[in-house]
């Protein structure tokens, strides 16, 4: 009996000893040359591939000066400053301290951050890169601005239960790049992967918030936000498979393509990062994400049965369509590319969750300002003018029509729409 | 070209594009491209006195820039779909936006009929035409012009908007829901008041006609009473 308990005891150390180890772990790269050019400008044009801004800058606040409320499953995280201001920002943290909050997910303290800021995927980003992005955010007016504290539910609170939680789901590791493929697809990986975190929405997350690689990019619903990321894989019967390159690229430039529109928290993304990437970037992207194969379970659903009621609602919502939508997204669902999107074969209007197309019609929206699309069109909100019922019938209409197919979409969950959060 | 022909042919240019107002602006796409305002706003921004929704038609182009701006940086926080909305926009295009509905010169529906006491319309119209001095109270017409209907570019007119709006501003202001850029002449201003006199002169307002000439004037009717940050000058 003693022995047997003796025998537990050194399994349980082994496996405390093990989760420590593999979740405190560092690797460590020295302090890169400097890499030529201008550090400064490098470090912003990957600043802004990394999208920094959308989390460490609240509306209408100092660029990088922190405090936008980042809302998860297990509280309120608020993103600190990062202007180099001493006290309150990352003016005393070294190339090191930068690197490792990036690469390793610990604060200059050693304290272990929060995986709402991805460095699941920042890992991935080289030294050099870490290094100029260092210099620019140090290149900043300082702003003082001091950090509010995360405001999460017990037990989450609790930062020691991140060492279980970085031994199960991190490991810190630069991009190691496929010799197999070449230069482009291997530019495009490391963005995706790096920097543009991509994963961070489009990637399915467990119960503790985790993604996992199996599901790479199979699209999910965006926890709190409830809109629903897209499959960004390249196989044909969804995700990006039948979309050129250019088209892709024209969406992450500009917010419109001649396939679809930007919409919901990737307008953001458009304005504040991918905007403002090279074309060749751009293109390096679209060549790795439309190579992927297919992640996670099929995105459209079972489609409608042809039921005298459901034949009902769906006529319904043809005249709803006639009377609001005809105007613009035309009798045949061909809309006006690239400004307004067609809705005939659109696979964005037939995934299993009718989010979106729920959210565009009841709070409408605008693709982003961009240089190439300034002047964006917009969806109108009809949800001050059209019932739950309504809604519902018409996005069923646009689910099921032109050779469209997909689930009906009920009252019940165009109500759950009704009152969320927009921003 | 001097610049001094520049301006009247600017001007021309401008009073054409209103008189031909459809198909000048077609050319930009601007009406069809602030097609989501309308759902709200109501046709070509003209709303109806009997909802909540405010007319933006004739509204000064600076006012409506200033607002749409506010609402994308959060210093408006009253109408979570507005700042959904314009959160992406550039400056730009805001103020092109503005500009279209400031352009829109159309016949205003009759007021709402006023279901306050004599007293309180009473109490309302003094307030918003002589102010309350000993209170440090500016009368409404001091900055929004002698009739009410504003006064280019910033400030907006008062009249043929609903009670309700005009509760549910001064509502905001006192909570901080409704900020401008500082000094925020208005929140200074509201909280003057009192829920009484706040629920006068919002009846009062709602209640009086629109005059047939709605345009904002083009100057102030003396020195402005308070600095207003979004007043430039």
């Amino acid at each position: 009996m003693k022995r047997l308990a003796l025998i537990f005891l050194i399994l349980l150390a082994a496996v405390f000893a093990a989760t420590a180890y593999f979740g405190l772990r560092e690797d460590q790269v020295a302090a890169s040359s400097s890499g030529g050019g201008d550090l400064v400008a490098r470090g912003a044009y990957l600043a802004r591939a990394g999208d920094c801004q959308a989390c460490h800058t609240t509306r209408g606040g100092a660029p990088y000066a922190g405090g936008r409320a980042i809302r998860t499953p297990f509280g309120t995280i608020h993103a600190p400053n990062i202007t180099p201001d001493n006290e309150t920002g990352i003016g005393a943290w070294s190339t090191d301290d930068f690197w490792n909050a990036l690469h390793n997910g610990k604060g200059k303290d050693g304290k272990l951050l929060y995986p709402a800021f991805p460095y699941p995927n920042y890992t991935r980003v080289t030294r050099a890169d870490s290094d100029a992005m260092h210099a620019y955010f140090m290149s900043l007016p300082p702003v003082r601005q001091a950090n509010k504290e995360p405001e999460l539910r017990f037990p989450f609170n609790h930062r020691a239960l991140l060492v279980a939680w970085r031994a199960l789901y991190f490991r810190p590791a630069v991009f190691a790049e496929q010799p197999q493929k070449d230069a482009e697809w291997n530019r495009g990986a490391y963005l995706v992967q790096g920097l543009g975190h991509c994963s961070a929405c489009h990637t399915q997350r467990n119960v503790f918030g985790a993604t996992s690689d199996k599901r790479d990019l199979g699209g999910a619903m965006i926890p709190m936000l409830g809109w629903y990321a897209a499959s960004l894989t390249g196989e044909s019967e969804a995700g990006l498979g039948t979309w050129e390159v250019q088209h892709l690229v024209d969406l992450m430039k500009t917010g419109i393509s001649a396939r679809g529109v930007v919409s919901g928290p990737m307008s953001e993304v458009v304005r504040e990062s991918l905007q403002h990437l090279s074309d060749a970037d751009l293109r390096a992207m679209a060549v790795y994400l439309k190579s992927l194969p297919r992640a996670g379970a099929k995105e459209s659903g079972t489609p409608a049965a042809l039921t005298p009621e459901n034949e009902r609602v769906i006529k319904q919502g043809a005249a709803l369509y006639e009377k609001h939508c005809v105007e613009c997204h035309k009798d045949s669902g061909a809309g006006e590319p690239p400004h307004i999107p067609v809705l005939t074969g659109n696979h964005a209007v037939m995934l299993d969750s009718p989010a979106n197309s729920i959210r565009a019609v009841m709070h409408g929206g605008y693709p982003p300002s961009t240089q190439g699309n300034p002047r964006p069109f917009g969806m109108p909100p009809f949800g001050n003018m059209l019932s739950d019922e309504e809604v519902a019938a018409v996005v069923s209409f646009v689910r099921n029509n032109w050779g469209n197919r997909a689930s009906m979409v009920s009252g019940q969950q165009v109500n759950t729409y009704r009152t969320v959060q927009l921003d | 070209m001097s610049k001094r022909s520049a301006l009247p042919r600017a001007l021309s240019a401008l009073a054409l594009a209103s008189i031909f107002g459809s198909s000048a602006m077609a050319d930009s796409g601007i009406a069809k491209r602030v097609a989501p305002c309308m759902t709200c706003h109501g046709k070509e921004g003209r709303a109806t006195n009997d909802g909540y929704y405010p007319r933006i038609a004739g509204k000064p182009a600076g006012y409506l820039f200033n607002q749409l701006r506010n609402f994308r940086d959060g210093r408006r926080e009253q109408y979570p779909l507005m700042t959904y909305l314009v959160q992406h926009l550039s400056d730009d295009y805001l103020k092109e936006m503005g500009e279209y509905f400031a352009a829109q010169d159309l016949p205003y529906p009759p007021p709402q009929p006023a279901a306050a006491s004599p007293a309180i319309l009473e109490r309302g119209k003094s307030l918003a035409v002589d102010g309350d001095a000993a209170r440090n109270i500016p009368a409404c017409t001091s900055c929004h012009g002698k009739a009410l209907t504003g006064v280019a570019p910033a400030l907006p007119g008062l009249l043929g908007l609903p009670r309700d709006y005009l509760l549910g501003q001064f509502g905001a202001w006192r909570e901080g829901a409704r900020r401008a850029t500082a000094p925020d002449c208005m929140g200074e201003i509201t909280n003057r008041l009192s829920l009484e006199d706040i629920n006068a002169v919002s009846s009062w307002l709602a209640a009086q006609p629109v005059p047939a000439d709605a345009k904002p004037a083009t100057s102030l009717p003396g020195k402005l009473p308070v600095e207003c940050g979004s007043v430039q000058r």
